[in-house]
């Protein structure tokens, strides 16, 4: 589902490499933990996968898809069959709980009338039905992230990207939000999770990338 | 209802200061552009008007038969430059002296004798109201017996030239630099808005948006915000017409206000302006966010893949 092989990135500004001769293969409906301190390169290694940095060298394959060679215009196309929530929601502050999620539809260019139901369905599954026509300011933390996963499931990807998602939650919101990543690979989807919790990691059993200063330096999956 | 129409108006509400301030820019910008518009239209009136007074007159010698003059006429009314031929009888010379030339009033009763000559007096079509078409029609006259002399008025059908060249070489700079001024002061107003929405356009392309679909709302937006500039700069210029013909600052010069036809084109440059310019900044915001990525076009590829 998802392949680094021998994959390096360097910024134009940065001295160092950002990630260095990385390698891992991540399966259907598997979970990975993404860990490691600040800066090791988490987040860039999640931007390969969603194709909004491009490797150095290296070839990284995610959905079947050759990001090193993806022009701009498949770009989309990769993004539809892929989720991607962040630590800051990233939703939409003028428009609702129902419409951040039902926006998503919409610029892929879902049949308007297939939408409503969409909507309401995965908005049920993440626990916010009662919410869907809530602004986001109206929101706790927990619930935002919530909007921001149902937005991220909304096309059926069948790989859900998380970098931090539980960086800005409380203790009760972080369980609450991991339970619903573990529920949605339950049902098949591979997750990828960027975070520095560490107990968090420890108590899931999952398995573990750390990366440390762009270099993978653990996988449990190898030391099992 | 459309989804981009949708959301190019709900842009328009959720940024009301910016989409006010952007239609006010746009508005005045057009109607400084309308300002010049309206002055390079009643400078070319009134360069007509005075054209209309170049006329050709031949004088005819004396005692030359009617009938001569009448067939020398029908053929000068087949010149392609001439619009109106008419011949002024002696008498008809003086009467006229006589009523245009106040101050000789009383040398002109005195006269025993007519001194002023019939002539044969030609209108020239619009497009040949030029001192070198009234100096080749005057050379062909000169061409009939009967013909004592041919006067154009030369010195200021020449000076009228050379004023009418002046003001379009100047109305053409003028309104180039007004309508590359308004292009840079709307595309500086879209700019912002842009930016203002960059974080919208990153959540859209996370979800998987084409550029197209981006761009959509945007060009309907701004040619939204085109149409409104380009009423207010119309509204604008109707007002501070009005206001300079009641002030009586137009001294009874017969000025004119735009047809509806160049309304209609303000109108037009203004939804232009506004879609061009959303255009090239959403463009460029794009381009930009995938030159830093590295992210190339198709076409681009297809291009580097090509054998040279």
């Amino acid at each position: 589902m998802i392949r680094f092989t021998k994959v390096s990135k360097q910024y134009p500004t940065g001295n160092d490499a950002a990630l260095h001769d990385i390698s891992f293969h991540i399966g259907r409906a598997d979970f990975v933990f993404l860990t490691g301190h600040s800066g090791a390169g988490k987040t860039t290694l999640l931007k390969l996968m969603y194709a909004d940095e491009r490797p150095t060298s290296g070839d990284v394959r995610v959905s079947g898809f050759a990001i090193g060679r993806l022009t701009r215009d498949e770009v989309p196309r990769l993004r539809r069959r892929l989720g991607v929530v962040f630590q800051d929601f990233r939703l939409l502050e003028d428009r609702t709980a129902a419409e951040n999620v039902a926006f998503a539809l919409e610029v892929t260019g879902a049949r308007p009338d297939t939408i409503p139901s969409r909507v309401a369905r995965v908005l049920d599954q993440v626990g916010l039905a009662m919410k869907a026509e809530s602004m986001p300011r109206e929101l706790s933390g927990g619930e935002q992230q919530r909007v921001a996963i149902a937005r991220a499931l909304v096309n059926d990807p069948p790989v859900l990207l998380a970098d931090e998602p539980t960086g800005n939650l409380d203790e009760r919101a972080t369980r609450g939000v991991f339970q619903l990543l573990c529920d949605i690979n339950a049902a098949g989807t591979v997750v990828v999770m960027a975070t520095h919790d560490l107990d968090l990691v420890r108590a899931a059993g999952k398995r573990t990338l750390e990366i440390r200063d762009g270099r993978l330096v653990f996988d449990s999956a190898a030391s099992a | 209802m459309n989804l981009i129409t949708r959301e190019a108006l709900l842009a328009f509400r959720r940024t009301r200061t910016l989409s006010i301030l952007s239609v006010t820019t746009i508005a005045f910008a057009l109607f400084v552009t309308g300002l010049f518009g309206l002055v390079a239209l009643n400078m070319r009136t009134a360069l007509r008007q005075v054209a209309e007074r170049v006329q050709v007159v031949a004088f005819v010698k004396r005692d030359t038969p009617s009938q001569q003059v009448s067939a020398a006429m029908s053929d000068i009314t087949v010149f392609p430059e001439v619009l109106d031929v008419q011949y002024v009888s002696e008498t008809e010379a003086l009467a006229r002296a006589q009523r245009d030339l106040t101050e000789f009033q009383e040398v002109y009763k005195d006269l025993e004798v007519n001194p002023l000559p019939p002539s044969i007096e030609l209108t020239l079509k619009p497009a040949f109201r030029t001192a070198a078409s009234a100096a080749a029609v005057a050379e062909r006259l000169k061409g009939f017996d009967f013909v004592d002399e041919v006067k154009y008025g030369q010195d200021w059908v020449q000076r009228l030239d050379t004023l009418r060249d002046i003001a379009g070489l100047i109305g053409l700079a003028v309104g180039f630099a007004f309508a590359l001024v308004s292009m840079v002061i709307i595309g500086v107003t879209i700019r912002i808005t842009v930016l203002q929405r960059a974080r919208e356009i990153q959540i859209m392309r996370l979800v998987g948006a084409t550029d197209w679909f981006i761009r959509g709302p945007f060009l309907v937006e701004g040619a939204i915000k085109g149409f409104l500039g380009g009423t207010l700069a119309v509204i604008l210029c109707a007002t501070v017409f009005g206001l300079f013909r009641s002030q009586k600052m137009g001294l009874g010069l017969g000025l004119q206000f735009f047809g509806a036809g160049q309304a209609c084109l303000l109108l037009i440059f203004g939804v232009l302006l506004g879609f061009g310019g959303s255009l090239v900044s959403v463009g460029r915001h794009l381009r930009d966010e995938s030159v830093t990525k590295g992210l190339r076009r198709t076409t681009d590829r297809v291009l580097a893949t090509k054998p040279r």
